[in-house]
């Protein structure tokens, strides 16, 4: 099968526009006849369901919390990325793609970002109108601040809860969009199938995860946008429940899976405290803004890092990387760290964390503050308290999470932090219409690969999960349903829905019989470790060949001795996470494969085999500018298919932030 | 640390529940409130019994999932703290901690810990939003709005939705809740063209779902571990006030 991206003719800037202007559409009365299923409700999944239903699709919407607004979306921070310009320091559209471009390291596709920078504008204009309280100057107009891989002011925000503040939005849309009768909502609810019909996406079976039923539902088009698969590592930023799931059982049906290996490991996270951790939690790329990150010059050095003075501390990024010093991308800050700890610099009791120090930002802000009072005088005392004002202003919330998790206060002590899973680029791969290999199945949000290439900037997934949402399956559907117009409702007593739905039932009711010793979180824990190990933050041949062995053993030894309590028909947590981590057994292994394939280093993926002799990644653009899709062949077995990735508008360069 | 844990057991919002005692070892103070709960669950598995449902996602504080009243106190002992946030070195070794899903009429238990909150959404539906569709909005910057009312906004729009207010009103009222969403959009120019149906229609749903009235106890500023301000509730009176007064004529 040959991928075809569909990317529109034309020059780059005008594509979106003619193709949009371009795109059958669907008259009012046959769209009410049309029903659209949408699986996750973040920010990808509400925006969705809310712009579909308000154009008049019928809607439903799945999400496995029991409330739409508790999906992962929430816990995002810093900020969210737009192409504004408001500070006048030199931001565009084209600036915003670049930056996009060569942030994931050369291999992402150019017409896909470059939509996403243009339909960045319209996001903030669309979260104000809902009353969404980003931050703002005295002057009233909004706040800007920076994020690492780039040199202007784009990133707005809402203190450092932005996810919280944009979900909330799109919430409210959906849940007026419920309120009138438009979607129906399933909360509580596991998607654990796709129904293909004639070979299009026509449904799904999901469980009701109260009364342990299984559901069959229709629609002309399921669009998944299920969030990312970070918690394959067990340990990672990510909620709880985030879970590959969804993408999996699209896998098995037949959409590819694109570049699996590509993981984001955040720089500054809470460093791992001990056996009992359930996960890890993220301190805010923004604070990178301000804070300076450091190391002591002397190994294993045990002073107080109060103690420690300006001369004797190693500000490794400023010393590395002066153009872009601390804000630096996140794959480079992150492997800077594990190289400085690696080498026995760093700090804590297990000498795996760094300090993220606000000492001089607390000056330097108490500084402005006084002259803006008019305190040219002011004492170190009180320049002091007001700096500390400001900053908890800008991130009180951070400091006061990380205050209660590690019992130390931030504002006095240097914060330690160590790199962690947080985010993934590889999906779904879907075409410029959003669209999976799978006719009528479309992946939206974290779910799917398009935009940030082999690296993720900070602050560009929230702008993805809401640009993709908002303003481009509402018309890219279009082409698709637009040929629906004919398609009846199916009704769920067909012969397809009643296979896959007792193909469910087998599994479920083979886990819950396995009866064994282990419980499931032993498997996930174990799954992590050879995660982390050896296809976490620096990758090998021989190790990733290991990794595939243990983890076909592990697996293997879970279908036989995983312990699974309580019943199918009841709520029952348990079995949802032995679910969920079966997958995990299974998509491990691909991103082992995955990893394998690509004998190169770029962006996230750093292959030990290639690095510059000053230990950079070492890209081959030669052999490896392709976009890897996999496709399930069954019993663990996958095809690669390559798209070709073209560079029309930039030229490829090794990527530098010296 | 070793524990004592009394833990509400319900098999479903049918049946009627009771308390099941659990003794714990190996507690260390860096845990997490829920983490000591996942190795308690652990060791009923193993034990193969059956394990404490409960509410949890995000595990940070912000997703407002979970839910435990601990101690007779929703949330447990520290303020402007979720459960998930709470950690072990504010317990002693030797305690004995009692854990109770929230208890309101508007809240069923769903098993254990967990209980049915869907009531919230629907208030929300019923009038927590400004009607504008996708792609009607103006240039964000061509409505300047004062840092001041930004900022207020922004304390009222930080609740999680997690309903510890509910759990802590001795009238099992939503209040707080409620006039966080009303009293964010009252505070910005972009909330003003419904801010009278709003707060009609969502004190009209909360009356609906079965919530208590408010007899201003206050107890649920002290326990939202979001420290959402009681203030929100006296700007929800007077704008309700005002709506049915406009209404009347
Ligand atoms: C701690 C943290 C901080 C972050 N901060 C930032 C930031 O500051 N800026 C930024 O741009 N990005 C940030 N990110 C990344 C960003 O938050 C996510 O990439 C983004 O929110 C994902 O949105 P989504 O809509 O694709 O998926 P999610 O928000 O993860 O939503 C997934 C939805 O799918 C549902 N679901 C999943 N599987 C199933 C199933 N099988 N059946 C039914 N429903 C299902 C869930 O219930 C949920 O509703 C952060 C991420 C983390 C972890
Ligand atoms: S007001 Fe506070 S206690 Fe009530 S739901 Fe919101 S955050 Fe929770
Ligand atoms: S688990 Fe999300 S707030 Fe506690």
């Amino acid at each position: 099968m040959r991928l075809d991206s569909k990317i529109p003719e034309g020059p780059l800037s005008d594509k979106w526009t003619d193709y949009r202007s371009s795109i059958p559409l669907v008259n009012p009365a046959n769209k009410r006849n049309l029903e659209v299923i949408v699986v996750g409700s973040g920010l990808a999944g509400a925006s969705a369901g809310a712009t579909l239903a308000e154009l008049g699709y019928k809607v439903k919407v799945f999400c496995f919390q029991d409330s739409p607004r508790r999906a992962h979306s929430i816990a995002a921070q810093g900020g969210i990325n737009a192409a504004k310009n408001y500070q006048n320091d030199g931001d565009s559209i084209y600036r915003l793609f670049y930056d996009t471009i060569k942030g994931g390291d050369y291999r992402s596709r150019e017409a896909n970002v470059y939509r996403l920078a243009e339909v960045s504008v319209n996001i903030i204009d669309q979260c104000v109108a809902q009353g969404v309280p980003f931050a703002r100057e005295y002057g009233g107009l909004l706040a800007n601040r920076s994020f690492g891989g780039v040199q202007v002011q784009r990133t707005f925000y809402a203190a450092g809860q932005t996810g919280q503040q944009l979900l909330l939005g799109a919430y409210s849309a959906l849940q007026r969009q419920i309120g009138m009768g438009n979607v129906q909502m399933y909360a509580r609810h596991e998607m654990l199938d796709v129904v293909l019909i004639d070979g299009k996406a026509r449904g799904i079976i999901a469980r009701n995860l109260i009364n342990g039923e299984l559901e069959r539902h229709f629609g002309h088009a399921v669009v998944l946008c299920t969030g990312g698969y970070g918690n394959v590592f067990y340990l990672s930023t990510n909620a709880m429940g985030s879970n590959v799931t969804a993408a999996w059982k699209a896998n098995k049906r037949g959409a590819f899976f694109a570049n699996p290996c590509f993981t984001q490991i955040h720089p500054t996270c809470i460093p791992v405290s001990g056996e009992h951790q359930s996960k890890l939690t993220l301190m805010s790329e923004s604070l990178r803004n301000d804070g300076r990150i450091w190391v002591p010059k002397k190994q294993k050095d045990e002073r107080h890092p109060t103690q420690i003075p300006e001369d004797e501390r190693d500000y490794y990024l400023e010393r590395r990387y002066p153009a872009f010093g601390n804000l630096v991308p996140r794959d480079v800050a992150s492997r800077a760290a594990k190289e400085r700890c690696d080498a026995g610099y760093g700090v804590g009791a297990t000498g795996m964390a760094v300090y993220l120090d606000y000492a001089s930002a607390i000056i330097r802000y108490g500084k402005q503050e006084a002259n803006k009072l008019g305190e040219y005088n002011a004492s170190d005392q009180r320049v002091k308290e007001l700096g500390k004002a400001l900053v908890k202003e800008k991130y009180g919330n951070l400091f006061d999470m990380y205050e209660k998790i590690t019992g130390d206060n931030p504002y006095e002590v240097p914060m330690r932090i160590y790199p962690a899973v947080h985010y993934t680029m590889g999906g779904l791969w879907v075409d410029y219409n959003l669209m999976t290999t799978v006719p009528g199945l479309y992946s939206l949000g974290e779910s799917n690969f398009s935009d940030h290439g082999a690296n993720r900037l900070g602050a560009s997934a929230l702008m993805q999960g809401l640009a993709d949402g908002y303003f481009v399956i509402p018309y890219t559907i279009g082409d698709y349903l637009s040929k629906e117009i004919r398609t009846p409702s199916i009704p769920t007593d067909h012969e397809a829905f009643e296979r896959t739905e007792k193909e469910v039932k087998e599994r479920i009711d083979h886990l819950i019989n396995i009866k064994g010793k282990k419980p499931v979180d032993y498997y996930h824990r174990s799954l992590g470790k050879i995660m982390w190990d050896k296809c976490g933050m620096s990758r090998n041949a021989e190790g990733l060949k290991e990794a595939i062995k243990e983890i076909q053993a592990l697996r293997e030894e879970f279908w036989q001795n995983v312990r699974v309590p309580g019943q199918s028909d009841e709520f029952n947590p348990e079995l949802e996470k032995a679910g969920r981590v079966a997958d995990f057994l299974e998509l491990g292994e691909l991103m082992c494969i995955d990893a394998l394939d690509r004998e190169e280093s770029c962006g996230g993926h750093f292959r030990e085999e290639h690095q510059t002799e000053d230990g950079e990644a070492l890209r081959n653009d030669e052999d490896y500018s392709y976009v890897a899709a996999w496709e399930n062949k069954g019993d663990g077995k996958f095809e690669l298919h390559k798209e070709e990735l073209a560079y029309e508008n930039i030229k490829i360069a090794q990527r530098s932030y010296k | 640390m070793k524990l004592t844990l009394k833990v509400w057991r319900q098999r479903n919002a049918k049946v009627k529940g009771q308390f099941e005692t659990h003794n714990i070892d190996n507690v260390s103070p860096d845990m997490s409130f829920l983490e000591m709960i996942d190795v308690l669950n652990a060791q009923i598995i193993e034990s193969g019994g059956d394990p404490v449902a409960f509410d949890h996602d995000c595990r940070e504080g912000i997703c407002g999932m979970c839910s435990m009243y601990i101690n007779g106190r929703p949330h447990g002992p520290n303020t402007g703290t979720t459960t998930c946030q709470l950690h072990m070195r504010s317990f002693k070794d030797g305690d004995t901690i009692t854990i109770e899903p929230w208890r309101s009429v508007a809240f069923p238990v769903i098993k254990d810990l967990a209980v049915d909150r869907s009531s919230f959404d629907r208030i929300m539906s019923a009038g927590g939003f400004v009607s504008v569709n996708t792609g009607n909005a103006r240039d964000a910057n061509s409505l300047p709005i004062s840092k001041e009312d930004a900022d207020s906004a922004f304390s009222a729009a930080a609740c999680i939705g997690c309903g510890a207010c509910v759990a802590a009103c001795p009238n099992g009222s939503a209040m707080l809740f409620v006039s966080a969403k009303v009293s964010q959009l009252a505070k910005l120019p972009q909330g003003q063209p419904e801010r009278k149906s709003r707060v009609k229609n969502m004190v009209k749903q909360m009356d609906k779902e079965g919530f208590g009235f408010c007899s201003n106890h206050a107890a649920c500023e002290v326990e939202c571990p979001k420290s959402i301000s009681i203030d929100n509730i006296a700007l929800m009176n007077r704008d309700y006030l005002s709506a049915s007064l406009a209404s009347e004529k």
